[in-house]
């Protein structure tokens, strides 16, 4: 009989805005709080990132007399690398779509390819981090140098990261089906894999395209 | 080295540092001791299966509690070594602590204080607590939380380790490169301090994550956030700051672990390193770090404030901004713990300002308190005897915090013993005297019974006291020049002052021996909630009762005569096992009617 | 329980004002008994406006503070459970009035103390040059493991743990270090700055009077640290000139070999004079082509203080 506005007298003295947040609704369901967990999760995974952005801004000119950006640097094969993780981004979400539609052979398909253009990337950055410590630019040559290889390996070890738990998503999906706790999952990990895209956005940005400006 | 155990020989063990080796052979005794006497009474299940992998947010808060305060004990040891070494090592007296020796005390006593005394009781306190307010079953992520906590006992034992096998760090508690650097610190001590607070650092963000998912996203029906007690707001914003600096933590650590296992350069005094570097992302961590361990006290004391005085918080909407502001300015501030670097006027007096901002809410909050109070009815339990000694102790701190915010005064009083007054002024009074008081305050909700009000007052003189006599001569100290983490002192006046912060020291060291056990009989009425079925109370203690594991998800139905049975059968064991000479020929009633309900 | 309670509750606000008085007593005491010692007797201009600020500060802060810290004794006592006298009020938990007032007290404080501290940091900037008549001598300081290294580069000449300065001539530093963070800090002359390794900071400070100060490194830099004091000589300026040209003829030079000896961990060492200084050394330090410090194997074993 009582109205909805009416607020319990006892024990509530705040006169203020009761409208805000859940107010009615009570703890979210599973599917709600799992990835939003997740979420913050990737939050604090950008702050680790942050802070090595700003390492390495701070340590891009401490060359120690060693090699430069300008002369590390091959605008080409990045360009491949951005591309190969950018598309495999956009096959990920595809992937998303057709495990919703429980299409089995098609979230497949799409994980599939996600995968091997991720290896793509991660092949180029592996033999581009070679060919330099080859040419004696490696991280313990100075202070940029360690920065950089930091800064791109931490991208680098979370690709490998998200590639392993690609394999294990995949493996899953087969055995087990689009169930919710197999689809929150695979909510998670396309999460994580957008966040490494976007993380890579800023690392072509500041590392490859400002350090071999002219 | 060897390819196998690295660093690792026999060399490691101390047998040529008595104090050390002493000390290992207690605690190792000591260790062993427990758990014969665990392993005796056949406690090792019950302890696996309610307590060690419990999910359960009470259970791990009691955990994380019962950490803080076993590291309590070895953090206030370094203390106390600290204290008087100082004393007996002033002119031309040298001490008991050989330099190596002292400098790893130090070091300790401030990791091991903030990292695995302040750090798992706050946090402890935030898993009791906050679910119980937020009327909901448990965290977001209770395995997590588990995980959270083992990580963290990790680091701590990874500390403790260090005493029997090799060293500690002999840094300073935020081991400063180049001295870090495996040039100047070749031993294993910084690789100790490194693993171990990367390890613990990983279980504090998921701590991070579980807790701001639990506050934002489940709340019992009709929580608004306007409604949440004031405390789920400081622990909010203290796990926000969590999210947002523990990260930074792991990467400062991760690139000095490159420096030193990798040989790489990135605060090396050669190739191009800048320790600079350091100092600012260290700080960018530390001083959030600090606010995380103050806001939740700040929430203590405003639910123990509006509790104890019988009237609500005074201002809750501005309390709930005020912690905002400062859990945001907190990010804006890191420098001020520099300001002799040389950064220039420019940047110096703006962190000085945003330093000082800070204060605002802070200060905020105190005179909310008193107004809590204003027009209440104060009981002077023990809880509010903490307020009160907080609130007259802590202006005080801010006071000299704000001095220390305005950069030409810093100029003076940089890394002096007015500095380490300080940082203790406000931590004690702030943060440990808050666990105090959020002690007393909730452990009849954890154990059913209440804890001694005189004992409980004679624990808060002695800090009092203790605390005002072991740090205000600090600040004097500081005045005449003196520098902190100094293992021998050339100026014979200041002996006496020293004697006198030993004494304060002394005085601190009473309180823990004022602890007792549980009392024998549990008193009537302070058994609280139902036990939910299922839960296997053993009556490990005479009076120890046990949280209901897993929060009831419904009241237990009053005519399930078989809970009801059950209930009566644990009650009986209970009074069986306390009851030392049960008066002959009287039949315990409960007995009688356990047979009544099963004949029916 | 009841009576038990109002019983300790009033001995507890009696002892605890009792307590108060006894400590502000105390507190009194060492603020007289200590006044002029350290930063509190300052000796040159940069010392003497930071004491001023730091003085003014505080009193701008107890003004508020003791009124707040009598507040809460007194709201606590007065409102106790047991006084029927105070006024229950259980359902008064907002006042604006009250909330404007308690954001604008700290507020204009902080308004004002940072007024302070930005016109401070800037006239007292350690990179500044003091006002003065008189032309500035240059010193290098270069902190070692665990000594102080003082280099004269326009007399030519060096010390050990002993700088010796000309009283009322404004002092430029340059500092550096030749292994790990330090802090040069001369308590009774002012500002303290750090000194670090493959840097250069600026100091600038001035000493009016004559006597000897003490001062230290204030920066933790491992286990020889406790014996890195030295003393500030500040003479007359013929006093000074004449200590110079008497340095000039010192036996120990300062060079390659001299500093690479120097450079060896060591602490609690007596002052040296050096003479005959390798130009441009202090240079050299800063940008590493210093002869190199022994580091590896560290001597953990630090002397013990001079006897």
């Amino acid at each position: 009989m009582s109205t909805v506005s009416e607020a319990p007298a006892v024990g509530l003295t705040h006169q203020g805005s009761e409208d805000t947040g859940l107010g009615h609704r009570g703890p979210e369901s599973k599917s709600i709080v799992v990835p939003y967990g997740f979420w913050l999760f990737v939050l604090s995974d950008m702050v680790i990132f942050s802070a090595l952005f700003a390492t390495y801004a701070s340590l891009v000119h401490a060359t120690d007399g060693g090699p430069t950006t300008n002369e590390l640097f091959d605008r080409n094969l990045v360009a491949i690398e951005t591309i190969a993780l950018l598309l495999s981004s956009f096959v990920c979400g595809l992937a998303m779509i057709t495990a919703k539609r429980a299409n089995m052979l098609w979230t497949q398909g799409w994980l599939l390819l996600t995968g091997l253009l991720g290896a793509v990337f991660l092949g180029i950055e592996l033999y581009e981090f070679a060919k330099m410590i080859g040419e004696g630019a490696g991280p313990q040559r100075s202070a940029f140098l360690s920065s950089f290889f930091t800064l791109v390996g931490c991208h680098g070890a979370h690709v490998t990261a998200g590639l392993l738990w690609l394999g294990t998503m995949m493996a899953q999906i087969w055995a087990k089906g689009f169930q919710p706790h197999i689809m929150r999952r695979l909510l998670c990990y396309s999460v994580f894999w957008h966040a490494l895209d976007i993380i890579w956005v800023a690392i072509f940005t500041i590392v490859y395209l400002i350090g071999t400006l002219p | 080295m060897s390819p196998i155990f690295g660093k690792l020989t026999f060399a490691a063990i101390p047998v040529h540092e008595p104090i050390a080796l002493i000390t290992s052979i207690v605690v190792i005794l000591a260790l062993a001791a427990i758990g014969i006497w665990i392993t005796a009474n056949k406690w090792w299940p019950y302890l696996w299966h309610e307590y060690i992998t419990s999910t359960d947010h009470k259970r791990i808060g009691i955990m994380y509690i019962v950490l803080g305060l076993v590291m309590f004990l070895r953090g206030f040891a370094d203390a106390i070594m600290m204290r008087a070494h100082q004393y007996f090592a002033v002119g031309q007296d040298q001490g008991f602590l050989a330099p190596e020796h002292y400098n790893q005390i130090f070091s300790a006593h401030g990791t091991i204080m903030i990292f695995f005394v302040a750090m798992p009781l706050v946090i402890g306190f935030m898993n009791f607590v906050v679910p119980l307010q937020l009327g909901v079953r448990d965290v977001a992520f209770p395995t997590l939380n588990n995980v959270s906590f083992w990580l963290n006992a990790s680091g701590a034992l990874l500390v403790n380790v260090s005493l029997f096998i090799g060293e500690f760090a002999r840094t300073g508690w935020l081991a400063f490169p180049p001295l870090s650097e495996t040039a100047f610190s070749p031993g294993v001590g910084v690789d100790y301090y490194l693993v171990a607070l990367q390890i613990s650092g990983v279980g504090t963000v998921l701590t991070g994550v579980n807790f701001v998912t639990t506050i934002l996203k489940i709340r019992a029906p009709g929580m608004s956030y306007l409604r949440m007690p004031v405390f789920c707001w400081t622990a909010l914003a203290s796990n926000l700051l969590i999210i947002a600096a523990f990260p930074v933590l792991t990467v400062t650590l991760a690139l000095l672990m490159l420096d030193r296992y990798l040989g790489f350069h990135f605060f090396t005094n050669d190739g191009g390193g800048n320790s600079m570097l350091y100092m600012n992302l260290i700080w960018v961590w530390g001083h959030p770090e600090v606010y995380i361990l103050v806001l939740p006290a700040f929430g203590i004391y405003s639910e123990v404030a509006a509790t104890f005085s019988g009237k609500p918080l005074f201002g809750y909407r501005s309390m709930v901004f005020a912690t905002m502001v400062i859990c945001i300015v907190s990010f804006m501030v890191w420098l001020h713990h520099f300001f002799t670097m040389g950064a220039g006027a420019d940047v110096n007096a703006i962190f000085g300002i945003a330093s000082m901002i800070i204060g605002i809410p802070t200060g905020v909050k105190i005179y909310n308190w008193l107004f809590t109070m204003y027009g209440g009815r104060v009981r002077f339990n023990v809880p509010i005897y903490y307020l009160i000694g907080f609130m007259l102790l802590f202006v005080g701190g801010g006071l000299t915090g704000v001095l220390l915010a305005i950069p030409p005064v810093d100029f003076v009083v940089h890394n002096s013993l007015f500095l380490v007054a300080h940082f203790h002024h406000v931590i004690i009074p702030g943060v440990v005297f808050a666990i105090f008081a959020g002690y007393h305050y909730w452990f009849p909700k954890a154990f059913g019974f209440t804890l001694d009000e005189r004992l409980g007052k004679i624990v808060f003189w002695c800090w009092f006291v203790g605390f005002n006599l072991a740090f205000m001569p600090s600040y004097l100290l500081g005045f005449w020049g003196g520098t902190r983490r100094m293992q021998h002192i050339s100026d014979p006046s200041w002996k006496p002052w020293l004697g006198v912060e030993l004494i304060g020291a002394f005085f601190i060291a009473a309180a823990p021996l004022q602890f007792r056990g549980p009392p024998r009989r549990p008193r009537r009425g302070s058994l609280l909630a139902p036990q939910a079925e299922g839960d296997r109370a053993r009556g490990t203690h005479p009076g120890a009762r046990l949280p209901a594991h897993r929060n009831a998800g419904e009241y237990p139905d009053r005519r399930d005569r078989r809970l009801l049975q059950f209930a009566l059968r644990v009650r009986h064991h209970l009074v069986h096992l306390v009851a030392r000479h049960p008066r002959p020929g009287r039949r315990l009633r409960s007995v009688r009617v356990v047979r009544v309900a099963r004949r029916a | 329980m009841n009576s038990t309670a109002w019983h300790s509750q009033a001995t507890r606000s009696r002892s605890l004002r009792h307590a108060l008085s006894r400590a502000s007593a105390f507190a009194i005491l060492a603020l007289t008994t200590g006044c002029n010692r350290g930063i509190l007797d300052p000796v040159g201009p940069v010392a003497s406006a930071e004491k001023t600020i730091l003085i003014n500060s505080t009193a701008i802060m107890l003004a508020i503070i003791i009124p707040t810290m009598i507040a809460t004794v007194a709201v606590a006592f007065w409102f106790r459970r047991g006084n029927a006298k105070a006024t229950y009020r259980p359902d008064w938990e907002y006042s604006g009035a009250i909330e404007l007032v308690v954001w604008a007290i700290p507020a204009l404080t902080i308004m004002l103390l940072g007024g302070i501290a930005w016109i401070g940091s800037h006239q007292l900037e350690p990179s500044r040059a003091l006002a003065s008549k008189i032309k500035p001598i240059n010193v290098e300081v270069v902190s070692m493991d665990w000594k102080w290294l003082f280099i004269y580069p326009d007399q030519g000449i060096a010390t050990v743990n002993q700088l010796v300065v000309p009283a009322g001539t404004p002092i430029s530093f340059r500092l550096t270090s030749a292994t790990v963070w330090n802090v040069f800090f001369v308590p009774q002359m002012g500002s303290m700055i750090y000194t670090m390794p493959r840097m250069a900071t600026r100091l600038n400070l001035q000493a009016d009077r004559q006597g000897v100060f003490p001062g230290r490194s204030a920066h933790f830099s491992g286990d020889g640290f406790p014996g890195m004091e030295f003393n500030v000589n500040s003479v007359t300026p013929q006093q000074f000139a004449a200590w110079a040209a008497n340095a000039r003829g010192s036996a120990q030079v300062l060079d390659a070999r001299s500093y690479t000896q120097l450079a060896k961990p060591s602490s609690y060492v007596k002052p040296m004079i050096y003479s005959n200084v390798a130009p441009g050394l202090f240079d050299a330090i800063v940008s590493g082509r210093a002869p190199p410090t022994p580091q590896l194997p560290h001597n953990p074993q630090a002397e013990g203080p001079a006897g």
